[in-house]
């Protein structure tokens, strides 16, 4: 399953600067089913590369990182659940850092 | 963009703006939890602060205000709101963007340059002051002599200052900050934690320091940090996001992530907070610290020397430790003040003051 993931609001300093990844990933439990949950542990495993904790928070986002799925708020769509598709685009947006 | 449009109608969510009933929605609102689309979101965004500005009357036809900008995004949507509202409803009012280079190689040179895009991207005439320039002293050569501890007690001091000095030379009326509703309800907390409860008192008016020199104001107060950011990232506006890199930022930090965990549960509890902070009554009983102004340069203080005045004395005669924790063994030994000051509020907890970059 293609991929494209996009860090912004200084999440890009977690995986070596690089703002926009385009990713393959094999869904593990086959190409059905693959939600926002699955792809997060598959993000932190393989994309961050420090400070993990600026990222996550038990198996979700840190608060105060948007999330963002085909430029829709996550919040719509079921955060966790929603379920991804192939060519997806998954936006990820601290609002932690500056003012 | 088209392609991702099309998948939108695809995913479960596809549901309907709940204002124009027409197009697909694109955030839920966190103030009211309402599903709406982009365009309609740009509309209340926008008309939202609207409302804030002219129910508090933050400006008047014919003022110069500056936008105090440091390229990140909050004050860089501040500067792209105003800018349209001043268009849109004839408001009148000469914009300009204020910058403070406080001399930070790798953090603020790389915003200015963000602030100098905006210049053009906005239209709006751009004034930066330097700590350099002002205080001889960047915070580069700041941090070097006094280590990273305190450094942030330094920036903050200093950045306040700086900002009415380069509001003073653009002549302006008024200063607009990039504070949002996140920011004040975080500072009410801190203010508690700190039992600092001059700035408690202060920290929610939307308009502050009418008796100083120059006023500030806060079109953003009621605005969520949340919205300010799908803004940008849908009008894809030119923002810089790093974290200084002096900044530990701990305790505040703290603050920061119990609000945004708070958040996640009751988005409402940020206006709570800040309700709460509204409706605080200070008991007659305590003391306020009264204001006056410095003897040296003539800022506004509430000691003998203001506390820039302090700092950078410490600076020049090699001993940066002056001024920092307490005061008594500094410049302004009065032992009137000292009583006040192991009372325990006001003045005393700029000591404390992590970052400043939220200065209320």
């Amino acid at each position: 399953m293609q991929l494209t993931l996009e860090f912004g609001g200084g999440l890009e300093l977690l995986c070596e600067s690089v703002k926009i990844h385009k990713v393959n990933v094999d869904p593990p439990n086959g190409p059905e089913k693959f939600i926002m949950k699955d792809l997060l542990s598959w993000v932190r495993t393989n994309l961050i590369k420090e400070r993990p904790e600026m990222f996550m928070k038990g198996d979700s986002v840190r608060p105060g990182v948007l999330v963002l799925v085909n430029d829709c708020d996550w919040e719509l769509s079921g955060q966790l659940d929603t379920t991804l598709e192939d060519k997806d685009v998954v936006v990820f947006i601290s609002t932690l850092h500056g003012g | 963009m088209e392609e991702s449009n099309t998948k939108l109608t695809k995913k479960g969510g596809g549901r309907l703006c709940c204002i124009c009933n027409q197009r697909r929605a694109a955030l839920k609102r966190p103030k009211t939890l309402e599903q709406i689309c982009r365009e309609c979101f740009y509309e209340v965004f926008e008309e939202e602060i609207h409302q804030v500005i002219v129910d508090n009357q933050l400006f008047k036809p014919g003022e110069r205000i500056a936008i105090g900008a440091s390229g990140g995004k909050d004050s860089t949507v501040l500067a792209c709101v105003l800018a349209e509202l001043n268009r849109r409803h004839n408001y009148g009012l000469d914009l300009f963007l204020l910058s403070v280079d406080e001399g930070i190689t790798g953090y603020r040179d790389d915003s200015l340059e963000t602030v100098k895009r905006n210049e053009v991207q906005y239209g709006l005439p751009l004034k930066i002051v330097s700590y350099k320039d002002l205080y001889g002293w960047t915070m580069d050569e700041i941090v070097k002599m006094i280590g990273l501890k305190n450094n942030c007690t330094f920036c903050g001091v200093f950045r306040r200052q700086a900002l009415d000095r380069g509001a003073s030379l653009l002549k302006v009326d008024k200063v607009a900050t990039g504070h949002n509703a996140d920011d004040i309800a975080e500072t009410v907390l801190l203010n508690i934690l700190r039992g600092d409860i001059a700035r408690l008192s202060r920290c929610t008016s939307i308009v502050t320091g009418e008796d100083g020199p120059i006023p500030r104001c806060k079109p953003f107060k009621y605005t969520y940090e949340k919205e300010i950011v799908m803004y940008a990232y849908f009008k894809r506006l030119d923002y810089f996001s790093t974290e200084c890199i002096y900044s530990p930022n701990a305790y505040r930090g703290f603050a920061r992530e119990f609000i945004k965990d708070l958040e996640r549960i009751r988005p409402r509890a940020i206006l709570d907070i800040i309700k709460s902070g509204e409706d605080f009554r200070i008991s007659t009983s305590t003391k306020m610290p009264e204001q006056g102004t410095c003897e040296r340069c003539g800022y506004i203080s509430s000691q003998k020397w203001c506390k820039a005045c302090v700092l950078l004395e410490g600076l020049n005669r090699g001993l940066p430790k002056m001024g920092i924790g307490r005061s008594s063994r500094g410049l302004n030994n009065d032992p009137k003040k000292d009583k006040y000051m192991k009372q325990g509020n006001g003045t005393k907890s700029i000591e404390n003051k992590q970052c400043g970059s939220l200065d209320f």
